[in-house]
């Protein structure tokens, strides 16, 4: 292997291109992780150009129109590609509409429960004693329950509403965070490159997020993005209950619970909106397996 | 050993005392009166009001009724459901069979096609059965399980017509509970069909419940397999003519199983959230059904005593992991 991460804080600019084209190359060898980033691309950009993409308004009633079939099926038409549902809402639209939520809410969360686990892992393994032992045993006492049942606790204690549910979520997935931080500032800091920074006069902070932080992000980028897809389905989920995004948003989950009803009598009302789900978390996944192998310089050897 | 699982007690301690704080917090953090906001928008008389307070002792310092609440708990008592007047304990202990025999069956089936399923994967490494068998784990592993379900109530009880869509028997069948397992229960009624009802009505729910711990199982056995197929003491006993099946069920196996059974120790949390979907999908009269119901109808020291319970229960399964961990695996015991 030509690059050394250890060796210094800031490697130089060729060394890095050479990290990256590395990278690249064992990223690219994994067939499911590239399908999987070009899925993922592909939903960015839907999200980004949802207004131009969707044939109707997300919320849009259209009373002539209530619970039409996609328009293979007979009685459907091409006016509502992927049918309407009880209230007359073109679904197509609502489906496009709602990649902006799911991928919002997978930002969030995640941005929300790395910070905050790396802020608390940091100083967890950092200074060690009491402090860790305290810190520890609170990410214990959070991952004592079943994450999505706690999701659910807080969300009804602070309110309904797809923001607190953002927050439930990502304060139930921030633990594994800290504690992979945690494991890994620890093997790190008796390193000889931590010790030479420490005697060459660098402050806590600075040996902190600096010298220590860049050498643990590996562990921390893989279960980052299986923390987004948990983030997706989670919000679905508290949706689906009735605790997440609140009708009429188009969020994935939100519509999957308004559609419950009719189940038995419109398919495609339940099937899309679970179906996008499933595309997205599972595009992610693929993606997080790719850059597991991709980083994992155990497996890289074999 | 005896010191390795006191150890392990002792390290329980201080995160179930953090259990105990949440769960008798997070009502008294809400910025508001506690009792207001479990009369919700329907208001409350103030004698009732009075009555409440008494009745919750938030007349009183918080430290207080923090301490009443842990010397009633180690009395076994976790208060009162505020919509059905009977003691929280009970009802949970009511309920919980209907819960573990659905969770049984569903880590049952889990472990029955994943270990096997991962076994053959690793050793039939880049092959189609494992290129399909590790596609199919990673979509159970991305699947919104509430929406499998509601697919599977769609093809086999909406087009099929196979099973039925909610509960755990069918109402023609009447019998005591005896074990408040409806599989024994109606086999020991001795009511024809009732077995094969309650058989029908499991199926369903047990296939989605089934459906993330059998992806993860499969997965990480296919990942323990393969670091242990590549160890020295499989080629040794390869290289000394021992036929491969034996091999690979006997050396690689037993080895590869240890990090396995730790994965389907750790499940029980998945398998208690899945609970709360799976239940409420097919009104499946268990904790996960009831503790969303209690939190619906602000059924405060219901969700409290839930929270604690299950939190209690998935400390005590991963304790039992740990210990068996370690019982398998006698290099941890010492570190």
């Amino acid at each position: 292997m030509t690059a050394t991460p250890d060796l210094a804080n800031k490697p130089p600019a060729g060394t890095r291109r050479q990290m990256l084209a590395e990278f690249w190359f064992y990223f690219s060898q994994n067939r499911g992780a590239v399908i999987g980033l070009w899925v993922t691309v592909a939903l960015i950009l839907v999200a980004l150009a949802a207004p131009l993409l969707a044939p109707h308004a997300p919320s849009m009633q259209y009373r002539d129109a209530f619970l039409v079939p996609p328009f293979w099926q007979e009685g459907g038409s091409t006016r509502f590609l992927l049918g309407t549902d009880a209230i007359g809402r073109d679904i197509l639209s609502r489906l496009i509409y709602g990649s902006r939520y799911s991928l919002f809410i997978g930002s969030v969360v995640v941005s929300i429960a790395l910070v905050g686990g790396i802020v608390i892992g940091l100083i967890a393994g950092f200074f060690g004693g009491w402090v860790d032992a305290v810190i520890m045993r609170v990410m214990d006492v959070i991952l004592a329950f079943p994450s999505l049942l706690l999701a659910l606790v807080l969300v009804a204690v602070l309110g309904p509403g797809l923001t607190n549910a953002m927050i439930a979520i990502a304060l139930v997935l921030q633990p594994h965070f800290a504690r992979l931080t945690r494991a890994a500032v620890m093997a790190e800091k008796n390193r000889e490159y931590v010790v030479a920074s420490q005697v060459a006069g660098a402050g806590r902070l600075r040996l902190m997020f600096r010298t220590i932080l860049p050498n643990c992000l590996a562990p921390l980028i893989v279960q980052g993005t299986l923390s987004f897809s948990n983030a997706i389905l989670d919000a679905a989920a508290l949706g689906f209950l009735g605790m997440g995004a609140q009708p009429p948003t188009p969020e994935w989950g939100t519509m999957l619970a308004e559609a419950r009803e009719f189940i038995l009598r419109a398919w495609w009302v339940v099937t899309f909106p679970g179906l996008a789900i499933l595309i997205t978390v599972l595009a992610i996944n693929l993606m997080g397996d790719g850059l597991r192998d991709a980083l994992d310089p155990k497996l890289k050897r074999s | 050993m005896i010191r390795f699982i006191l150890g392990k007690l002792l390290y329980l301690v201080p995160t179930f005392i953090g259990v105990t704080i949440v769960a008798f917090g997070f009502v008294r953090v809400l910025p508001g009166d506690p009792v207001l906001l479990m009369a919700g928008e329907r208001g409350i008389t103030p004698e009732r009001y009075q009555q409440l307070m008494q009745q919750l002792g938030y007349d009183q310092p918080v430290w207080r009724q923090y301490l009443e609440f842990l010397g009633r708990l180690f009395q076994g008592d976790l208060g009162e459901s505020l919509v059905t007047k009977s003691p929280v304990l009970s009802e949970f202990l009511t309920l919980f069979p209907a819960t573990v025999e659905l969770a049984l069956c569903a880590i049952l089936l889990a472990t029955l096609i994943g270990i096997p399923a991962g076994v053959l994967a690793a050793v039939k490494r880049g092959s189609w059965f494992d290129q399909v068998s590790m596609g199919t784990a990673l979509i159970g592993y991305s699947m919104p399980i509430f929406w499998w379900g509601l697919l599977l109530i769609i093809l086999f009880s909406g087009v099929l017509g196979w099973t039925p869509v909610s509960g755990r028997i069918s109402l023609l069948f009447f019998f005591p509970e005896v074990t408040g397992f409806m599989l024994i229960d109606s086999l020991l009624s001795g009511q024809d069909g009732a077995f094969g009802s309650a058989v029908a009505h499991l199926i369903l729910p047990t296939i989605v419940l089934a459906t993330i711990p059998l992806a993860v199982i499969a997965r990480q056995t296919r990942s323990a397999m393969l670091e242990v197929l590549g160890e020295d003491y499989v080629r040794t006993a390869r290289a000394k003519g021992l036929p491969w099946r034996r091999v690979v069920g006997i050396h690689a196996l037993r080895n590869a199983m240890i990090p396995v059974v730790t994965t389907i120790g750790l499940q029980i949390g998945v398998l208690m959230a899945g609970a709360i979907l799976t239940e409420t999908i097919f009104s499946w009269p268990g904790i996960g059904k009831w503790m969303v119901d209690s939190i619906f109808r602000r059924d405060y020291p219901a969700v409290q005593g839930g929270l604690l319970m299950v939190a209690a229960i998935v400390m005590a399964v991963n304790l039992i992991v740990d210990l068996l961990y370690g019982l398998i695996n006698p290099r941890i015991r010492h570190v």
